[in-house]
Order: structure tokens, then C-alpha cells, then sequence
């Protein structure tokens, strides 16, 4: 066990994201944004050899590409994987994404189209960009920066992209399957759909951060896991494996403030 | 046989009303040239169907859009387009919005000439809630699986940008990824090129030759259009214009913003919009945004 307290926020949660991979063997772990990139890379790094990524951009790589201006770094490619392979990816369901959704509500089911009224919206998004056939067919875990009420929803999400746990938009003969929604990280947890009925439970907490506050910024009830504890605090191996994979610190501008990954106490 | 025409003679095609697809992705090998020449002209109540860029957002922005076919609209680096943004919460559009994987199926399932292709994507969602000519199908087999019969998106034209092209209408996409411009080609009753360089005739070795991702007969005409792509991307050559970018997005800030953007970039013509962007030199030679 490390006792290391000097960690941010966001290495934390790249640590908790590495961890959604862990056991999904070969598959293409697609982690979208900064945080989820890190932490599939993180996990490739150290527990999760087998795992493929890419360059973000259309080549395969076995050694995780560092962010940003690559300075005198010259990627290796091992393969390729044009958007095109990447559907044919998809649809065979050997990937596990790591996505940031606008909205989420308690069925996992995810919104990237618009907020408010479907015709006259309150805000256009980007639309719902691969979530229907990335939910139906893999496996997918969910980023949230901030975690509050707007993105964990009251009901269902304004308009549902990426497929849920909710009966009701399940008609009998289709497959559901190959549907497969394993983790939230936020700011404050990580979540999981292992309650009854896929139900959403806290699974750790951040430190510092209580099972109240989380209930509290979330538009819908959560269940506490059994073995509910605090999130496991990054080791000076993550750390240094985390900042050779970052060197321009793009992490530090990803949530707010940059906090310390333990929260003093207000 | 000589296919070569400018991007008026493209555009002159062109019908109000007509269903048009873009090659490209987001910020990416759009054929920018051709949507400016669009964009001066009187056509109207178009069906876009595209990977949303701007594109899309210049043709909303410019009220030729009727109707939207796509799955996002993104410039990428900035994750909202901006005019796609404000005409869609205007409520101005009519929409097909589909997964990203639907519709690429509605161009191969035209492409191929059958009349839907079956697909899980979609299923359980508001695509098919909000769409409701799209159709569910039972597998006529002993799995009896329900399935989404994503049907054909057959296109007027199809507006593609490549790296090579000849007078033939064989073209070269040189660039990693090629992305969809072949499915988009093939679903079209006309394809028109536009091409940073163009060749009387090509003359490739068996290397260079595999760039190419589809069939001349599919190409109506082929326009010459160096930095045609820009703002967006054309690798290996050019990245995207983050400072013409930010100036588009500022734009749908700005009262009257169209309009200026309008008068400033497009009116004027292609020359004089190569000199507003500091020119063929400087536009070709854009980094490539690394990631």
C-alpha cells in the first residue's frame, strides 16, 4: 500500500477508470476525453497487457501514445483501425468505451443529443453520435466531472441515445444481450449497476466525500454497496506512469479548481 | 472523356429540394470549396446528410437546410458547431438524427440497392421513437431476433473532397483514415469530387494506387480545389484553421454574424477567400492536429 497524499482529483479518478477494464481481456478499450484516455491507458500500462487502443486517431498501439505535443515521441504502430474498423468493432462487441454523456438517469440510460424539448431545444448537444450502437452492443462505463442533479437526472433522460436497463423501452425478440453498462466515475464516486434489477450503488467514495452528498446531487435514489468504502488512492507507480502519459498536465484542466484528490474538509 | 468542371458547374446540378451527402467526418476532408459555392447560390430546402461539420453548420447558417439526416455535428477541437447549434434550438429543422452506425447502414443499404439493411442499433432508443418510419423486422429464422430495418438513404448527390484526383474521375484518398466518402459515392445517383490536386491521368504504383476507395464510374465530375477542404482538415497535407474556426464560432454570437461572415469569406470567391486566410501557402501548410 502506498501512503502517497500528494495526488490531484483527476488522478484519482484516472486510477478508478483504469479499473473499469480490469478483466474484459482483448477487447478495444476506448476511453474518450482525458481522464477516461488515461485511465485506459493506465490499465494497459500495468494490469490490462491484452487490451487494445489506438493513436485517437486511426492506427493500433501497444504502447499507450502520450497526450498532447509528442516532443520527440514517435508513436509505434502495432495496426490499424480506420473509423471503419472501428463500427465493425462495435457491432462484434469486442470494445469496452468510457464515455462523458450530458445526461444520465437511472436506468444508464445516456443523452448526447439535446437538453430540454426534442423539437425546440433548450441546448443542441452534438446528437447522438455512436451511443445507440455502442450501448446495444458492448460494454460501456460512463465519466461525469461534475457530478450533480443536471447530468444524474430525475425520470428518464431527455432523449435517450445510448440504450438501459429501463423494461419499458424493451419490446419482446429484441437482444439486449450484448448490453453491458459497468461503471460511473464522477468527481465525488464510483458507481456500479449491480443492485437489484441493475440498480445503481455507490461503490466507493472519493475522500472525503460522503454517501449524503453524493444521494444529494444525484436526481434519483442510490444504493450503497455492501463493501462501499473510499475510492483506492493512487500508488507512486500509477502516479509516475500517469505523468509520463500526460506531460503537458492536460488532466489538471479537467476538473474544476484541480483539487487535491483528498478533500479538506469544509 | 474528361470529367473536370469547377465548383459552379457542380452547384448549376443542383436542384432545390435535392437530398445531398457529404464525405468527410466533423472537421475532416469536408469539400468546403464546394459548400462556399453553395452557399452563393440561390439553392434552397435542401436534405443534408452528412457526419456534421462545418458543413453543416455553414449550410444551417444559411437556411439551406430542410431537412438534417446525421448523427452530431462537432468541429472536434470545439465540441459544439456553433450554427448547427443555434438554427437546431431555433427549431427550424427537420431531423433524422440517427446513430452513427444507422447511418452509414442507409448508405451501404443504397449503395447495394436493397431497400433496408437489418442493424440492432437504435433499438430501445428515441431514434426510433422520434422516427417513426423506421421500421423493426423479426429475423425469419429460429433466433426470431427483432431487428431495425434501417432503410436505404439513397442521395441526389454526393459531395466528396480528395487528395488526388484525374480528369477520369479516379481519386486518392491519402490520408490514415479514409472515412465513408466511398459508402457516400456509391448511394448517390451523382458524385462530384473536389480534389487538392488533379492529373490527366493517373499513373500509380500498386502501393499509391490502394488510396483509392472507389470506382470512377461512380464520379460525375471532378473539380480542382487546392485547400479546398479548409477550414477542415486534409491530411497528410493540412490540419484545420483553429483561427478561422474561432472566427466562424464568434460569428453565431454576433448580431448580423452570418452575414459578415458571409460578406468577409464567401461572397467575395474562392481567391479572394484564400487571400483572407493568408493564402494557399499558409492554408496548405496547417499543422495536423495531434491528439
Amino acid at each position: 500500500m502506498s501512503n502517497n497524499t500528494d495526488f490531484t482529483l483527476a488522478e484519482l479518478m484516472i486510477v478508478a477508470a483504469s479499473e473499469a477494464w480490469r478483466g474484459d481481456g482483448e477487447v478495444l478499450a476506448s476511453g474518450i476525453g482525458v481522464i477516461p484516455r488515461l485511465g485506459a491507458s493506465l490499465a494497459k500500462l500495468t494490469y490490462a497487457p491484452e487490451l487494445l487502443m489506438t493513436d485517437s486517431e486511426c492506427f493500433l498501439v501497444e504502447e499507450p501514445i502520450p497526450l498532447g505535443p509528442r516532443g520527440d515521441y514517435v508513436p509505434k504502430y502495432s495496426g490499424y483501425m480506420s473509423f471503419e474498423r472501428v463500427f465493425e468493432c462495435v457491432w462484434g462487441g469486442r470494445r469496452h468505451a468510457m464515455i462523458g454523456p450530458t445526461q444520465i438517469d437511472r436506468f444508464g440510460q445516456t443523452n448526447l443529443s439535446v437538453v430540454g424539448d426534442y423539437r425546440k431545444p433548450k441546448a443542441a448537444i452534438l446528437g447522438v453520435r455512436g451511443l445507440p450502437g455502442n450501448s446495444i452492443n458492448h460494454i460501456n462505463s460512463f465519466f461525469v466531472p461534475n457530478h450533480n442533479t443536471r447530468v444524474f437526472v430525475a425520470g428518464e433522460v431527455d432523449m435517450v441515445s445510448g440504450v438501459g436497463f429501463n423494461p419499458a423501452r424493451w419490446e419482446p425478440g429484441m437482444k439486449q444481450d450484448f448490453m453491458d453498462i459497468r461503471r460511473i466515475v464522477t468527481d465525488l464516486c464510483v458507481m456500479d449497476f449491480e443492485g437489484p434489477d441493475h440498480a445503481i450503488r455507490v461503490r466507493s467514495l472519493h475522500p472525503g466525500v460522503s454517501f449524503d452528498e453524493v444521494q444529494e446531487k444525484t436526481g434519483f435514489p442510490l444504493l450503497k454497496a455492501p463493501e462501499m468504502g473510499e475510492t483506492p488512492h493512487p500508488t507512486a507507480a500509477q502516479l509516475e506512469i500517469i505523468r509520463r502519459l500526460d506531460p503537458h498536465d492536460l488532466r489538471g484542466a479537467q476538473i474544476k479548481g484541480n483539487p487535491p484528490g483528498i478533500r479538506v474538509a469544509a | 472523356m474528361n470529367k473536370l468542371m469547377t465548383a459552379a458547374d457542380v452547384v448549376a446540378q443542383l436542384r432545390d429540394g435535392m437530398t445531398i451527402g457529404f464525405g468527410g467526418w466533423g472537421p475532416r476532408r469536408k469539400p468546403m470549396a464546394i459548400v462556399r459555392e453553395i452557399l452563393r447560390s440561390d439553392v434552397k430546402d435542401l436534405t443534408v446528410v452528412s457526419y456534421g461539420g462545418p458543413d453543416v453548420g455553414m449550410l444551417c447558417a444559411a437556411g439551406k437546410v430542410k431537412k438534417l439526416i446525421f448523427g452530431f455535428a462537432t468541429l472536434d477541437a470545439i465540441p459544439l458547431e456553433p450554427w448547427y447549434r443555434k438554427v437546431r434550438e431555433s427549431g427550424a429543422l427537420e431531423l433524422m438524427e440517427l446513430d452513427e452506425g444507422m447511418w452509414q447502414w442507409g448508405l451501404r443499404a443504397a449503395g447495394m440497392r436493397v431497400p433496408f439493411l437489418p442493424t440492432r442499433c437504435g433499438l430501445a432508443t428515441d431514434v426510433t421513437k422520434l422516427n417513426p418510419e423506421l421500421k423493426t423486422i423479426q429475423s425469419p429464422y429460429a433466433d426470431g431476433e427483432v431487428l431495425l430495418a434501417m432503410p436505404a438513404l439513397k442521395l441526389d448527390v454526393a459531395l466528396v473532397h480528395v487528395n488526388v484526383a484525374d480528369q477520369l474521375g479516379n481519386t486518392l484518398i491519402q490520408g490514415g483514415d479514409p472515412y465513408f466518402d466511398h459508402l457516400v459515392a456509391r448511394a448517390a445517383d451523382a458524385c462530384y469530387v473536389s480534389a487538392e490536386r488533379v492529373e490527366e491521368r493517373l499513373a500509380l504504383t500498386p502501393d499509391q494506387a490502394r488510396f483509392n476507395t472507389f470506382e470512377r464510374y461512380l464520379v460525375k465530375g471532378v473539380v480542382r480545389a487546392p485547400c479546398g477542404a479548409h477550414p477542415t482538415t486534409c491530411a497528410p497535407e493540412y490540419g484545420w484553421d483553429m483561427g478561422h474556426f474561432k472566427r466562424y464560432v464568434a460569428s453565431a454570437a454576433e448580431e448580423g454574424g452570418w452575414q459578415a461572415y458571409m460578406d468577409e469569406f464567401v461572397t467575395p470567391g474562392e481567391a479572394a477567400y484564400q487571400d483572407k486566410n493568408g493564402g494557399i501557402e499558409r492554408m496548405g501548410t496547417l499543422p495536423l492536429p495531434v491528439f
